[in-house]
């Protein structure tokens, strides 16, 4: 299955691939090589197991020829949340400066592609890239690592805080037909530093294709990090997505992750709370219909005492479609006094629909608190009448309460903008018509 | 208006409602008082259409038609109104985007023109004051995270706006302060019309010092063992509603 790759692999080496600091062919090499070795999970795995990727391990996603897009600001206006952002736009998987405005940032706030940054800064570059996103035992972001081209750098020094969001938005058209994109992500967020950054992953054309996304999120310490993912990918495409974060004392990372496109989806998100006080909250919404199929991970690792980690996931499941939550939290023996809280609420609109959950608590501290809850339900029919009740037809009202349920997730953004956009999108889905 | 005869319901396998006869006319205040578990909610949520009860014989005359042969939202695009004694929760949907949504579909039933938000925000603004809320209620998620009294007057504004002919209010009263009361109380006072019919069910003679009724009466064991007027509720008041159940067998 790996092994069309080879060949893809080598030509890479040859033409872009070997460029960079020294290390950094030998860093792909030995990430192909572990790629090669791994092969592509299969359901045996257990951390794959209520997934299968057949479908993307028996095609041979190419590399895509570097094109120059046609697209203009206009294409992407619906898709930009707030045009006065700071934002890198990709299309295709390349950048395109064009699309991008990033010039508003604070003068020692790094925000650039990483092909700069290793022109740059290649020793700091060494220092983080592949530290977090380990491939050892992930074929994925060895595939990731061995074929990432263009990426992203966003370095907050010291005490900087950034108060307006930096949107990365990753784009394809029918350019992508057939083709693998790898972006990468680098995010070093030093001591006291805050950032909001948006990752978007759309879709504009009914193309197939693999985004196999990798980003690495340093959180120092008393530092804070927003980091929203939205997933709007072709519904003819996969989406491999995993973001490892290690955070210090005291920090506090946010992440959501917003799923509603592709095929097959797979969200992962690690972070590690490395460091006494720091708090993670990871939270996500998926809404699938169709034969789409959406799987997020979340571990969360709790080395150091006092951490706090919240995780809500909510998803939405019409059709035939098939939700996974897999949510893993570990307590390390040092991490006593850790509060952690798991919750995942699925609503299934159809017979066919099914939703896999499966959390997993491995507890060695003794002074902790650590739940987790799963409901699985259908629309209340209590609140069914009471709209109905109200003159509102049945089939608006099974809408309007749909919504609702996939508001609770959404109430936790806290960027407006995002929000009401995400509101009104999925608003728009279930009802088809507009929110005021 | 509402005729209801010889209505029998059950909930699953159990016999609710046994035989309830009762007829309401336009200008009217009924009153329907009774013990826990008499059924007196039940009764206000089949006429409302609550699918959770079969109606195993008898028939509800409502204008002219066959309530029963109507849907939950037919019955209210037609002007029946039920006042939830726990009006449910809807977080993430606005007040102001679900009234004027279920203002527009009764608007519609009628072959009327919606209202656009601007012009509903007019409509809202009146109502608003007859239930002393703020227009701040009116941004905030349907009765999420509304205090007991806030979710009656919500109930009492969706009443205000809906204009119904036939309004049910089920323990409207139950777990109101004094002053929640007395502006729910006059809410209800100020929507009546002679052409508009009031149903109050309740456990307590208390919400009718407020709402005065032409008519009480007393429902045990799923049936009507006693009528009479105003003064009934101050009886019930008195001596409680033993009296009643024993010569009634229940």
């Amino acid at each position: 299955m790996t092994t069309p790759y080879t060949e893809q692999f080598e030509a890479f080496s040859a033409n872009g691939g070997g460029e960079g600091p020294s290390w950094l062919p030998a860093l792909r090499k030995k990430a192909f090589e572990r790629f090669h070795a791994l092969g592509f999970p299969t359901t045996r795995d257990e951390d794959w197991h209520f997934t299968s990727v057949t479908p993307i391990a028996e095609k041979t996603f190419k590399s895509l020829k570097p094109a120059a897009t046609t697209l203009t600001l206009s294409d992407l206006e619906p898709h930009l949340v707030d045009a006065e952002w700071n934002r890198l736009v990709f299309v295709n998987g390349r950048l395109e400066p064009a699309l991008s405005q990033y010039g508003s940032l604070p003068a020692d706030v790094q925000l650039a592609p990483l092909s700069e940054l290793l022109r740059e800064e290649p020793a700091w570059v060494e220092t983080h890239l592949g530290s977090l996103a380990g491939f050892d035992k992930a074929a994925f972001t060895a595939m990731n690592t061995a074929f990432m081209q263009d990426g992203v750098v966003l370095r907050v020094p010291t005490g900087e805080v950034v108060d307006v969001p930096i949107h990365i938005l990753h784009v394809t058209d029918e350019k992508a037909q057939g083709g693998a994109i790898h972006p990468r992500l680098l995010i070093v967020a030093e001591a006291l530093a805050q950032v909001m950054l948006v990752e978007s992953f759309v879709g504009l054309d009914s193309a197939s294709y693999l985004v196999n996304a990798v980003a690495e999120v340093v959180v120092g310490n008393g530092a804070r990090v927003d980091h929203y993912k939205v997933q709007r990918e072709s519904r003819d495409a996969y989406h491999v997505g995993t973001t490892q974060v290690v955070q210090g004392r005291d920090s506090i990372y946010h992440s959501f992750s917003y799923a509603a496109g592709g095929s097959l989806s797979r969200t992962n998100v690690y972070t590690k709370l490395a460091g006494t006080g720091g708090e993670a909250r990871l939270n996500g919404l998926y809404v699938l219909d169709g034969a789409q199929h959406a799987d997020h991970q979340t571990f969360v690792e709790h080395i150091a005492e006092s951490c706090a980690s919240r995780e809500l996931y909510c998803g939405v499941l019409d059709g035939q479609s098939h939700g996974v939550f897999n949510g893993k939290v570990f307590v390390d023996p040092q991490a006593q006094k850790t509060d952690g809280k798991q919750t995942n609420k699925a609503l299934l609109l159809s017979p066919q629909a099914r939703v896999d959950t499966k959390p997993q608590l491995e507890i060695f501290a003794d002074d902790v608190k650590c739940t987790h809850g799963a409901t699985v339900g259908r629309i209340d029919e209590m609140a069914l009448f009471y709209l109905k009740s109200r003159g509102i037809g049945a089939e608006s009202a099974r809408a309007l309460l749909t919504y609702a349920f996939a508001a609770e997730a959404l109430e936790t953004i806290e960027i407006d903008a995002l929000r009401l956009d995400l509101e009104r999108q999925v608003f728009e889905r279930f009802t088809h018509s507009q929110l005021v | 208006m509402l005729t209801i005869t010889n209505l029998h319901a059950s909930a699953g396998s159990k016999e609710i409602l046994k035989g309830i006869s009762l007829t309401v006319k336009a200008g009217e205040v009924h009153a329907i008082m009774g013990p826990n578990g008499s059924g007196k909610s039940t009764l206000a949520q089949v006429i409302a259409g609550h699918p959770g009860y079969d109606v195993t014989s008898g028939s509800i005359e409502y204008e002219g038609q066959d309530l029963l042969e109507l849907d939950a939202e037919e019955r209210a695009q037609q002007g029946v109104f039920l006042a939830f004694q726990y009006p449910v929760e809807i977080p993430g949907v606005t007040n102001a985007y679900f009234l004027r949504a279920a203002y527009n579909e009764i608007r519609k039933a009628h072959g009327e023109e919606e209202a656009d938000p601007i012009e509903f925000l007019d409509i809202m603004e009146e109502k608003l004051k007859l239930v002393e809320m703020d227009a701040s209620m009116m941004q905030r998620s349907v009765n999420a995270g509304f205090s007991g009294g806030e979710k009656k007057r919500n109930e009492i504004l969706q009443m205000a706006v809906l204009a119904p002919k036939l309004a049910v209010l089920d323990e409207t009263d139950s777990g109101l302060d004094i002053d929640a009361l007395r502006i729910v109380a006059e809410g209800v006072n100020k929507l009546k019309r002679p052409t508009n019919a009031t149903i109050v069910v309740t456990h307590y003679q208390r919400l009718l010092n407020y709402i005065i009724p032409d008519h009480v009466h007393v429902l045990a064991g799923g049936k009507i063992v006693k009528s009479g007027g105003k003064e009934l509720a101050h009886e019930l008041e008195a001596k409680g509603y033993d009296w009643l159940l024993e010569p009634a067998g229940v």
